[in-house]
């Protein structure tokens, strides 16, 4: 260990309920250094890397394209591009497999690589980018497609543009990765110090935060030094470097601020409500090379591990490299692989096949053997231990939310604030009955998010169907009002009429019939004074007999008197 | 390639229920152990029958039930109700009242109410309470400890006692057995005795009744070890224990001679036994950590008052009984602040 860590902490530190002990498994992955991927064959592109609106193609199939050219534009606000990751051609826009928990495929962008590698026009690099204009660099970082590469994969630009109502005073960065078996963050901590911490600047600047705490967990020793010994070199005194207990999930955004900052965010709120702002140091680093070198993302460090691979390690890999390429290039796979997990053992899913691409969220692919990775045994009765609320790092009662999961009654569910759930899997992890609870939250979550659409759907109709009977008890009402006045007009003695009235109204108090009789009167006399002079309508001459029926359904309709009018809307009733 | 897919985590999973069983079972037995050292073969006898019983019963209800046998009956739940109903007992109880016990304990308290998990009440106390209940003279009748008895029955002499209530030549029932400490010692205070005058009979030790103090020792120890494996939580045993504890010494305190001092308590009775591994079955217990607190401090007042004013002499089974109904409400009313809810933030 370097000097530089032997030095005391002085900040003081905060736990979170629970949380869990695992089995790192990191040094496997460690022991190779970091290697360049080859360029595979084919690049399966997915235009949807991000949470928001899918991004819109701009190239369609036979297309060449060149390194860094965008294959697809941002739709909308919360959006990303995505870049062509080396040169090559278009060979088809589909739907294809994506790594995504569903398991459903979604569009792609597939590019028949050239193998060489030829840049297109590259972004300009902004070597001043302590004085350039904000706008310029959030449009910089939006047009390299940058996402939250912790795994949310949120467009950056978007998160790096904080409201006036919640002013930023603390910058988060997230270098804690604390699931098992992931190492590429440690590795680009190790080795891309100084990157990252010119992100971070460029990250500060945007957010105008006053300070940065780095959180980094204490098994990685050379990676806290690494920043340490750059954050000296630099004299960057706002920034601290904090080494945190190695504690499964102490890399949730929320439990990394209540560890470094004591502070929890609130429930179903974001970190910016209590003044933060939270980044991972690979999103730190994506944005100093989109900002210094004009690269946008087109690839990252992915580590693959796992006793399922032969030779463990960490790949700089383009996005869109077929898993099944990375695990190749990592020796292949050995007789042991039984599962193949994207991400981590903990939140990762599993891939049903290799054939799938790498995204921008991609961290790491784990080829698991049935020792680390068993078949989930058979579930059993919950003898509510309370196991799983003691690990609760949200500090839940799983125990009472299966309960309630099981039994459908959602809003109860809800009630033991299901959606406080950050899925972390250490109630499942420690559960002595098996029972998959995180499964059961999840499909919790989802029945619940159904049936609050449902909800609006029937509260629109609902208020839809009130609103036309109202409408309808109203015009009722109008009509038995008219048709009492018109009784009670009856009822009394018609007065005598002036024999000049040639009106064919008889209401003539009616202002409204008044005016249509003048209208039909000045009418009529236009088109006698026509007739006189000879002159008929000409565009009333050659008409077929259709037309002329047609015409005359209008003028019959609108002779007919108006209470017997009902428009469509209400017939659609 | 093709792989498995299943949902998160995919980490092998170090916990299980017959693990769980397990470990409750092997702490139990350091007191079961001197148990049988102090109060013979019977007890070995009772734990051996009784487990058997509870198999037998898992199994017809898991057939009746149409339910796989063996995952059952492999989570070793029913044994250690029937060894926690075992030590609970008399050491020469008739087999007959054990199996009566046992198939009430199974087959109506557990599987009625569907089994591991689902039952409400905690089945070895349910068991020892409908016994206690409709046989108050067998369930009481204990024999003194080794160093006090004068005529040790050896394990063939037990189990005809046992199996076939003949007792071994010259041998008087009242001879043979004994009132335990706690009854004793609450009887003679409904005569108007005094504490002090009640514990100058050689029965008792240091804190409780001899050889009894020593099996609470050796169950706190199992406790302990169940503590630091984190198969309980400390919470029940130190508010149950605290509590009666606490209350003990007030009302020691207030008349010496009325009320036995606060150990003796703690070393009579099922107090250790209850307050490690009756009170903290977790099925029928309430299972927030403050709701634990209550739930425990509820136990330990209400042994005290059972004990102090109530009929029968040991009250920890009525206790657990009475609070088991509670525990669901407890739980509903003690939930923990949920992150980002309020509080420190």
């Amino acid at each position: 260990m370097s000097p530089i860590n032997q030095q005391k902490q002085k900040h003081p530190l905060h736990r979170f309920n629970g949380g869990l002990h695992l089995p790192e498994n990191k040094s496997i992955s460690l022991t190779l250094p970091l290697m360049q991927a080859a360029i595979p064959k084919q690049l399966t592109v997915p235009l949807q890397q991000h949470i928001g609106e899918i991004a819109e193609p701009l190239v369609k199939v036979g297309d060449a394209v060149l390194k860094g050219q965008m294959l697809a534009k941002p739709q909308g606000y919360v959006s990303a591009p995505v870049h062509a990751p080396t040169s090559g051609t278009v060979v088809a826009l589909d739907v294809l497999p994506i790594p995504h928990p569903s398991g459903l495929p979604a569009p792609c962008v597939v590019i028949e690589t050239d193998g060489k590698d030829t840049w297109g026009d590259k972004m300009e690099p902004i070597g001043d980018y302590m004085q350039t204009d904000l706008s310029l660099l959030r449009e910089r970082i939006r047009n390299a497609g940058i996402v939250g590469l912790g795994g949310a994969a949120f467009p950056s630009s978007v998160k790096l543009t904080p409201g006036l109502d919640n002013p930023i005073q603390t910058l988060i960065i997230n270098g804690a990765e604390c699931e098992p078996y992931i190492t590429c963050d440690d590795l680009l901590m190790q080795t891309q110090a100084e990157k990252i911490l010119s992100g971070i600047s460029i990250i500060r600047r945007l957010v105008g935060a006053e300070k940065c705490l780095i959180g980094v967990e204490d098994n990685k020793p050379e990676a806290i030094s690494a920043l340490k010994q750059t954050v000296a070199e630099h004299e960057l005194s706002w920034i601290s470097v904090i080494t945190i207990p190695t504690l499964y999930p102490s890399g949730g955004e929320k439990q990394l601020i209540k560890v470094l900052t004591g502070k929890e965010v609130p429930s179903g709120s974001i970190p910016a409500k209590i003044g933060m702002i939270c980044h991972n140091v690979t999103t730190a680093f994506a944005v100093a090379e989109a900002v210094m070198d004009g690269k946008p993302l087109i690839s990252r460090y992915i580590t693959i591990t796992g006793n399922g691979v032969a030779q463990p390690r960490n790949i700089e890999a383009l996005i869109g490299t077929p898993a099944s390429e990375l695990i190749a290039q990592a020796g292949g796979y050995t007789d042991q692989v039984y599962k193949l997990i994207m991400g981590g053992p903990m939140m990762g899913f599993t891939l049903a096949s290799d054939e799938i691409p790498i995204t921008k969220a991609s961290n790491c692919l784990l080829a698991a053997d049935k020792t680390e990775s068993p078949d989930p045994e058979l579930a059993l009765a919950c003898i509510r231990c309370g196991q799983c609320a003691a690990h609760c790092p949200a500090n839940l009662l799983p125990q009472q939310m299966y309960w309630y999961a099981r039994a459908k009654d959602l809003e109860k569910v809800q009630e033991y604030n299901l959606f406080d759930c950050i899925e972390c899997g250490c109630c499942s992890h420690v559960c002595p009955s098996h029972i998959p609870l995180v499964q059961y939250f999840r499909f919790a979550k989802t029945e619940s998010w159904a049936q609050e659409k449902e909800h609006r759907a029937a509260e629109r109709a609902r208020q839809r169907h009130e609103a036309q009977v109202a409408r309808k008890e109203r015009k009722e009402a109008e009509r038995k009002a008219r048709i009492r006045q018109k009784k009670e007009a009856l009822k009394k003695p018609i007065p005598k009429k002036p024999a000049d009235d040639k009106s064919p109204v008889e209401a003539g108090d009616d202002p409204k019939k008044a005016a249509i009789a003048a209208a039909l009167k000045r009418a009529a006399e236009k088109k006698a004074a026509l007739a006189a002079s000879g002159v008929t309508p000409k565009n009333q001459d050659d008409l077929t007999d259709a037309q002329k029926r047609a015409i005359k359904k209008v003028d019959d309709r609108r002779t007919i008197p108006e209470t017997d009018t009902t428009t469509s809307e209400e017939q659609g009733g | 390639m093709q792989f498995t897919t299943i949902s998160s985590p995919h980490s092998d999973r170090p916990n299980s229920v017959s693990r769980t069983m397990l470990l409750v079972i092997l702490a139990l037995l350091p007191g079961a152990a001197a148990m049988i050292w102090y109060f013979g073969w019977g007890i070995l006898i009772n734990m051996l029958l009784a487990s058997a019983t509870a198999i037998v019963c898992e199994a017809i209800s898991m057939r009746l039930r149409k339910r796989p046998i063996l995952p059952v009956v492999g989570d070793f739940s029913a044994i250690l109700t029937a060894l926690l109903f075992a030590v609970a007992v008399p050491p020469l109880l008739p087999w007959w009242l054990t199996v009566i016990g046992i198939a009430f304990a199974i087959l109506l308290v557990k599987q009625m109410y569907g089994g591991l998990g689902y039952n409400p009440f905690n089945p070895a106390m349910a068991a020892y309470v409908l016994l206690l209940v409709s046989y108050p003279v067998e369930m009481t009748s204990w024999l003194p400890p080794a160093m006090l008895n004068e005529t040790p029955l050896t394990l063939l002499q037990s189990a005809m006692v046992i199996f076939t209530g003949t007792l071994p030549g010259g041998l008087s029932w009242d001879a043979l057995t004994m009132a335990t400490p706690l009854d004793s010692m609450f009887t003679q205070l409904d005569q108007s005795k005094m504490v002090s005058e009640i514990m100058m009979n050689p029965l008792w030790g240091d804190f409780g009744g001899r050889g009894w103090e020593w099996v609470g020792n050796w169950y706190l120890l199992g406790g302990l070890f169940l503590i630091y494996k984190r198969v309980i939580s400390w919470h029940i045993p130190v508010s149950m224990l605290a509590s009666l504890l606490v209350l003990a010494m007030l009302f020691h305190f207030l008349d010496q001679e009325a009320y036995p001092f606060g150990m003796f308590h703690i070393f009579t009775g099922g107090t250790i036994l209850g307050a490690f591994f009756i009170a903290t079955d977790p099925v029928s217990a309430c299972t927030t950590k403050k709701g634990q607190l209550v739930y425990g401090a509820s136990i330990g007042l209400m042994v005290f008052v059972i004990r102090t004013w109530g009929g029968y002499p040991d009250a920890v089974a009525f206790a657990v009984l009475l609070l088991n109904m509670a525990a669901p409400t407890i739980d509903y009313y003690t939930q923990p602040r949920t992150f980002g809810h309020g509080g420190t933030s």
